[in-house]
């Protein structure tokens, strides 16, 4: 018998980054709800400063409950470490903290979740980072807005609200070729429906919040490195760091660099730090991840094609019909399902009307949550255009897709049956 | 511990050579019964990569023998210009230097009765490690000590990496410097 040996998905879900302690041999994961953590002696005190000893000093840096959610999504993602945050904002901006200095530009889709976009286009701007958009179905609108000063490359796997797919492969080879790090949200997949990094991009992060934690109880980000970059041309994690004493991150943590600098200056310094008691729970949405993900974009797809098929609607956007444009990048990223969150549109004569019919739909629903999120075990809706997308101007919603009438569902683990009840009797009330 | 796994992420060695240089038995057997850890190209710097792995060695317990030409102490113990200067035993030898030099280190390693020829992260001198191996040695490619030791003490795990380790077994050792 051997012990080598790669185990499944599955077996990952449920022990990566968990092994028994010695001590107590508890069997869940236990929440270490401590600030902070007893140093051996002063020499050991000094080397965790130092960073040359690994372990606890703060929670704002690390924590045992946090580590097991961090080494289990970086097994899951095939990335080699994760760093947990507060919230998916804060993994995106973390990102962006680590690896640009001011001047540096991003090129990013234009298919993302609003509070992505106010973050790359205003906060960002006050750091003097430059974000240009582009239409993310063509690789050569890429090529195009890429200059000598772009160090990142942004989109997310399933474009959040319309539901675009990113083609990751075409965009990471170009990266590489220009050695540009591309940087992938993947919110709406999951590392059980798609791994970014097996098709190229250097690191992925998520907003924990949805469906890795998959109940709606806690806020959480994080950010898995492919640890395949090579940064030793990267400013920021090349060239010494003022705030280590001229330590050089790539030179002495190798393929972890990113990740430590992250964690030890970023996330140090700005404390966007993630609740022991939030990675704990993030876990027990981890451990089931596979069994919900199944059943959400099943669901999703009955739901899709009912409301294709409605006469009272206009269009339905979800990549997993055969009508959606972005239906064979589905297929090719997303075998399993692309999601659970998708779009629609109720026929309607004018802009006004479209808006009216769809705040009517959402008045009448009553399994469907309406509410400001996604990814909840429990199926929730929302208008993006008053609500999650409000901040943008016109334009940007004409180029993140959002429209007056669009109405975005995501599916939960509920009776299907009764999910296509609520729709039809909903659909049924609207003149 | 004795838990089951593939480490499979990070290197640059195709899976037949991982298969011969960085097996995880083997990686485990040295870290468990070396003591005495010989770095060549330990830098005085405490800065540099070779200063932050032998400070965390000699934490982790072992005693570190600095080798590199310019004399004097680091970390509080003598350099000697040469693995063959060295007047006491050596279990391992733990190299930072160029691919080019590797070669005649393996002939020394072999030299001293050293138990181990390790080659750290990025330095792959595949006829060298074979040499060393030929000589009885274990060779390892490609990999950081201070990694690997991080990988199974807890350490690596503490900061959130992939260790790659999966086991639902109680360890009944607390070896563990985490």
């Amino acid at each position: 018998m051997t012990l080598s040996h790669s185990f499944g998905f599955e077996t990952r879900m449920l022990h990566a980054g968990h092994i028994p302690d010695a001590e107590t041999g508890a069997r869940a994961v236990p929440i270490h709800q401590s600030t902070s953590f007893v140093f051996h002696d002063t020499r050991h005190a000094a080397h965790l400063f130092e960073l040359k000893q690994y372990g606890n000093i703060y929670s704002r840096i690390s924590n045992p409950t946090t580590a097991v959610f961090e080494e289990r999504i970086a097994s899951l993602e095939n990335g080699t470490g994760g760093l947990a945050v507060a919230s998916g904002m804060a993994a995106q901006l973390t990102t962006f903290l680590t690896l640009l200095s001011p001047g540096d530009e991003i090129v990013a889709s234009s298919h993302l979740y609003g509070g992505s976009v106010t973050q790359l286009t205003h906060t960002l701007k006050k750091l003097s980072l430059k974000v240009h958009f582009v239409d993310p179905t063509r690789l050569e609108n890429w090529e195009r807005a890429i200059t000598p000063r772009t160090r990142l490359l942004y989109g997310e796997i399933i474009g959040n609200p319309r539901g675009s797919i990113l083609d990751v492969e075409p965009l990471a080879k170009l990266g590489n070729d220009l050695h540009i790090p591309l940087v992938v949200d993947a919110t709406f997949a999951t590392p059980y429906l798609c791994r970014p990094i097996e098709w190229g991009a250097t690191i992925v992060v998520h907003s924990a919040t949805k469906f890795i934690g998959g109940h709606g109880n806690s806020l959480g980000g994080v950010i898995v490195d492919s640890g395949k970059f090579n940064f030793s041309s990267f400013a920021t994690l090349a060239d010494p760091s003022d705030a280590y004493h001229g330590l050089r991150f790539y030179d002495t943590f190798g393929h972890y660099a990113f990740l430590m600098k992250a964690r030890v200056e970023t996330v140090r310094d700005t404390g966007a730090c993630i609740s022991p008691t939030n990675s704990f729970l993030l876990i027990q949405g981890l451990e089931t991840l596979s069994v919900r993900m199944e059943r959400h974009v099943h669901n999703a797809l009955v739901l899709a094609r009912f409301l294709d098929e409605h006469a009272k609607v206009a269009w339905v956007s979800y990549a997993g019909l055969p009508g959606h444009p972005d239906n064979a990048l589905a297929k090719k990223y997303l075998p399993l399902g692309p999601g659970a969150v998708f779009t629609f549109g109720l026929s309607a004569s004018t802009p006004a009307d479209a808006r009216e019919k769809g705040k009517q739909l959402i008045e009448r629903l009553q399994i469907f949550s309406h509410l400001a999120n996604v990814g909840d075990a429990r199926s929730l809706v929302i208008h993006p255009a008053s609500t999650t997308h409000q901040q943008l101007s016109e334009e940007e919603l004409v180029r993140g897709g959002v429209g007056p009438e669009m109405v975005r569902l995501s599916v939960g683990l509920e009776t299907t049956e009764d999910l296509l009840w609520d729709l039809d009797q909903a659909l049924e009330g609207i003149p | 511990m004795t838990s089951a796994c593939a480490i499979q992420l990070n290197s640059a060695l195709t899976p037949e050579q991982k298969a011969l240089f960085q097996a995880p038995d083997e990686i485990r057997h040295v870290l468990r019964t070396a003591r005495t850890i010989a770095i060549v190209g330990l830098s005085k710097e405490p800065q540099k990569a070779s200063h932050f792995v032998a400070s965390y060695l000699q934490d982790a317990g072992y005693r570190i023998v600095p080798v590199n030409p310019r004399g004097g102490f680091i970390l509080g113990e003598a350099v000697y210009g040469d693995l063959t200067e060295i007047p006491f035993a050596v279990d391992v030898v733990d190299i930072f230097r160029p691919y080019s030099e590797v070669d005649v280190l393996a002939v020394k390693s072999i030299q001293i009765g050293a138990k181990a020829f390790w080659q750290q992260l990025r330095i792959n001198n595949l006829a060298a490690a074979g040499r060393a191996r030929e000589g009885g040695l274990v060779a390892i490619v490609d990999a950081c000590m201070k990694m690997e030791h991080g990988r199974y003490s807890g350490g690596l795990h503490s900061v959130g990496m992939n260790t790659e380790l999966v086991s639902a077994r109680r360890p009944r050792l607390v070896g563990s410097t985490a």
